[in-house]
């Protein structure tokens, strides 16, 4: 027989602003934002871990949204594609993916951000291998992957 | 004719700085009042019977407002037959949103849970207890026709479902005569398109006024609206489909889902606004999947190389049913009439037979028919250059039709054009100095390093024309018809029947826009993906959005520049064709002065109509449309040059080159062109390396996680040069063709040969995609 859906009270730090909210033991940490809190730029594409499209970055570190609950976030600081994009953080990226066309669809594109420019922030003139073997984690299907890698090396020479 | 700018220029895309901020709005991403949730109950079995189904526990749990099984959806929504009206004699059974008595493949929809979260929805759905008498099921096109195979349609007396045939000159003698004949059977196994965003939808039914709104990721909402209104029984002014950004489609979006329809099937019966979203396995074992193609080809050459003949067999599937509304005959149908079409030869036999057996169905994905034409083809005429001990450049140029032989009908029956195989070749041979290739592969080759080089010419059947799905009796729109309206402050809306899920149709169509009117391309704001608002369209598949959409749009423009320009000549007091419109100006057409700008001839125009004769044609709402006559495609065609280098100890295959020269006629933009090719590429990459459904001998999927069944990722993936030629169609005026599937199209054909040019020296021929490790392994004698 079916029991009850525990939920557990956490308190976080979401692109900056205190989030104090209940949920269910079982979200994963991707829906919360996206339902919870309506941080809809991170996406949901294969809910185990493998096409990236969730990637966000708690504690400064780029995770899977989909591999975390968000019951593990209590305490952290969660960024996701909003918040990088509100700081400026990511423009300089963000206009080399505009002016490459280094996005179509756009799905793939927040978590590409993120995690292009955690790769910048750890390697500011990363060869295009580095940036490939970087942004191997995150599907893109309609690019070809080429235009990413292109703007992602112009941010760098821009110095993202 | 030439156009100013920025018709052809690459400039970057509107839409995508709402997309790079994390504000695109996705299906998903659409939250609505009383908003349920739908998760449905699949069949586990490739064929089964239903005996019984229990709802009661799943009905009474946390958060459930409504189990539905078939027989709750009687009634409410009809059933529906993929049939096309050119091929009369397929066999069509009848399908139905939720299964009612038998599931015919693994994951075939049966029982749906509305709840109020998903969650509690699927919680649910594991407490629906379905009682099933499993059936034989049938999983292979070629068991599928075995007389003693099971019938999956008892309606029918076999699982033979449409058989298509082309045959010109005299193909039998030709082959019995000829000097040299190659043969291959290929085999093309089984993929689908992966877009990153699954199919789904919000359905919004309010019974107060018999209206439906769907939120779908979808590529044609013009289409879905009229599906939605016949099978719902929902008066079609009624029903409104919303596409708004859309997380990839490449063909698996726009087609009719059971678990969709059944979705706003539900949302009619509750009253309430119901999202479905397919979660990935959902995706895998439901979507619209393409190839599973095993073909028998061959060609044959006189004495010096030239190709005289080609006989193909295809044998395929339509998986369980056949795809709705378009029916599943395409690839087959492509296949025969494409194969061999860039190769002058006189005589030709293609028939293609497809059979329903127990999988999910086969239809159009991303380049139907034409990567297994190409490769097919490609290899042939490799294979013969090297019975023939002639290099493949030099094959490929005596071979090829040329400026002499257009414009022609193929042997296929496609009406061509004069297309540019040989100006492609001399381009790629330009960039890819052949001679030195083949002194590095052999020095490579004594060192153990086996690299080889492909090269596949292709025909792309873009733009289709109204008369395919006319007279098949599909209510599918192959015409554009482009609105636009000059705001009081000189701005203009345009509203297209294309829609655009990342392609940059809106770009393009925009960039026609402000080009023909001659306004700044920020003046203009393109709306699509809206069934209400924008005019009745096809949307995009085929290769079609911005060749048809941009030539509506160049009518439209060129309507609304006359009446700007005819307020301002009253105004003006003088002639009309004396006034030209630069950078959204009003100025003298010879000496290009100034006169007066866009807002004050629309202010005008809205607010002081009085000012301007009646007998002077002044809308500033226009609308043109274009529909294309007597010509069923715009064919346009390219080369692909991959350079590939095989690791025969491992089975890997590792790209060191890839060049296409591609040939779409006028070019609106470019770098969206390109970035089109690119991406194309890279998912014929996926298919010719990487993807492949993976069934057991029972049917059923044992690859249905992106762990396991691969798709290229960005580490494995070559840059690709891009070469563009214009060989305008002179069908319209813009000149335009579509270029949406070449990348996809050359990618098999180029990879194949590629990989057969490394493995020269072991003697070894693969034709079987995709080629795994496993594959190039076994091929070596190593496995």
């Amino acid at each position: 027989m079916t029991r009850a859906v525990k939920s557990v009270a956490i308190a976080l730090k979401v692109n900056g602003e205190n989030v104090n909210e209940t949920v269910p033991v079982r979200r994963n940490l991707v829906d919360f934002l996206r339902a919870d809190l309506g941080l809809t730029g991170s996406h949901v594409g294969c809910e185990h871990g493998v096409c990236g499209a969730c990637t966000i970055l708690v504690d400064g570190v780029i995770v899977r949204g989909c591999l975390m609950l968000a019951a593990q976030a209590d305490g952290c600081e969660v960024e996701t594609v909003e918040g990088a994009d509100a700081t400026g953080r990511i423009a300089k990226l963000q206009a080399a993916f505009h002016q490459r066309n280094a996005l179509q669809c756009g799905f793939c594109t927040p978590a590409m951000l993120l995690t292009a420019a955690a790769l910048l922030e750890a390697n500011p003139a990363p060869t295009r291998e580095e940036i490939r073997d970087q942004l191997s984690g995150n599907f893109c299907r309609c690019t070809g992957y080429q235009a990413i890698i292109d703007a992602v090396a112009d941010a760098a020479e821009a110095g993202e | 004719m030439t156009f100013q700018a920025p018709i052809g220029s690459s400039l970057p895309r509107d839409r995508a700085k709402r997309l790079l901020a994390g504000r695109g709005r996705y299906i998903d991403d659409i939250a609505l009042p009383r908003m349920l949730h739908l998760a449905f109950v699949r069949s586990p079995y490739p064929y089964a019977r239903i005996v019984a189904i229990n709802i009661a526990q799943a009905a009474a749990m946390p958060g459930v407002i409504r189990v539905v099984t078939a027989a709750d959806l009687e009634g409410v929504v009809e059933p529906w037959r993929g049939t096309h009206n050119l091929f009369p004699d397929m066999k069509v059974p009848v399908q139905t949103a939720l299964a009612t008595d038998t599931a015919r493949w693994q994951g075939e929809a049966v029982v749906a849970v509305a709840a109020r979260s998903r969650a509690e929805a699927e919680d649910a759905a594991e407490h629906i207890v379905v009682e099933w008498a499993e059936l034989p099921a049938v999983s292979d096109a070629a068991v599928a026709l075995d007389p003693a195979a099971p019938v999956i349609h008892q309606d029918y007396d076999g699982n033979q479902a449409f058989t298509a045939a082309v045959s010109q000159g005299d193909p039998a003698a030709a082959f019995a005569d000829a000097p040299h004949v190659v043969e291959r059977e290929f085999r093309f196994n089984r993929h689908t398109g992966v877009s990153l965003e699954t199919r789904g939808l919000v359905a919004d039914y309010d019974p107060t006024s018999d209206r439906l709104t769907v939120h779908q990721s979808h590529q044609t909402p013009h289409q879905q609206q009229d599906l939605y209104a016949r099978l719902l029984s929902i008066p079609e002014q009624n029903v409104r489909v919303i596409c708004d950004d859309v997380g990839g489609a490449f063909g698996l979006k726009h087609h009719l889902y059971p678990d969709e329809l059944a979705a706003c099937a539900i949302a009619k019966l509750l009253g309430r606004p119901l999202k479905y979203v397919a979660d990935r396995l959902e995706s895998f074992l439901s979507d619209i999947h393409c190839r599973d193609h095993t073909v028998t080809a061959r060609m044959a050459f006189d004495a010096e190389g030239r190709i005289i003949a080609m006989e193909l067999d295809d044998l395929f599937h339509a998986g369980a049913y056949s795809q709705y509304p378009r029916s599943s005959v395409a690839e087959g149908n492509q296949i025969i009439r494409v194969s061999g079409i860039p190769y002058r030869h006189d005589h030709y036999r293609a028939e293609t037979r497809m059979a329903y057996l127990n999988k999910p169905v086969l239809g159009h994905i991303r380049s139907v028919g034409h990567p297994i034409a190409c490769a097919v083809t490609e290899q042939l005429v490799d294979l013969g250059a090297r019975a023939l001990g002639i290099d493949p450049v030099t094959m490929r140029q005596w071979n090829y039709l040329d400026d002499t032989d257009f414009p022609l009908t193929s042997m296929g029956g496609i009406a061509l054009e004069k297309l540019s195989f040989q100006a492609c070749l001399d381009r790629a041979l330009e960039r890819v100095d052949v001679d030195a290739f083949r002194a590095e592969q052999k020095t490579l080759r004594d060192a153990g390093v086996y690299r080889g080089i492909g090269f596949a010419t292709f025909v792309d059947l873009t733009s289709i024309g109204p008369e395919y799905y006319g007279e098949g009796g599909q209510h599918i729109s192959a015409q554009e018809t482009c609105l636009l309206r000059l705001e009081a402050s000189g701005g203009i809306r345009c509203y297209t029947g294309a829609t655009d899920q990342g392609q940059g149709i809106d770009s393009g169509i925009q960039q026609v826009v402000a080009g023909v009117v001659g306004v700044p391309v920020s003046d203009v704001k393109v709306n699509s993906g809206d069934s209400e608002l924008c005019p009745v369209g096809g949307g995009s598949w085929g290769s079609r959005g911005a060749a048809l959409g941009g030539e509506a749009a160049l009518r439209a423009g060129r309507e609304l520049r006359g009446n700007i320009l005819n307020i301002a000549g009253v105004l003006l007091q003088k002639a009309a064709d004396s006034l030209d419109i630069r950078d959204g100006e009003i100025v003298d057409a010879e000496s290009g002065a100034a006169h007066m700008t866009l807002d004050e001839v629309a202010a005008v125009g809205h607010f002081k109509p009085y000012m301007i004769p009646d007998d002077v044609d002044a809308d500033l709402t226009v609308t043109a449309r274009y529909a294309s006559r007597g010509r069923m495609f715009l064919p346009a065609n390219g080369l692909h040059v991959a350079i590939v280098e095989v690791d025969t100890d491992t089975g890997l295959i590792a790209f060191h080159r890839y060049l296409v020269v591609h040939d779409c006629g006028r070019l609106l933009n470019p770098m969206l062109v390109a970035e089109q090719v690119r991406g194309g590429v890279v998912q014929g990459i996926g298919g010719a390396l990487y993807e492949e459904f993976v069934y057991d001998g029972a049917g059923a999927l044992c690859n249905g996680t992106m762990a396991d069944y691969l798709v290229p990722m960005a580490v494995e993936m070559p840059d690709i040069e891009v070469e563009h030629l214009e060989t305008p169609t002179g069908t319209s005026e813009l000149g335009a063709k579509g270029a949406g599937e070449a990348g996809t199209t050359g990618a098999f054909g180029a990879i194949l040969n590629a990989v057969n040019d490394a493995l020269a020296p072991f003697d070894v021929t693969l034709s079987e995609t995709p080629l795994t490790p496993t594959r190039i392994l076994q091929a070596l004698g190593k496995i």
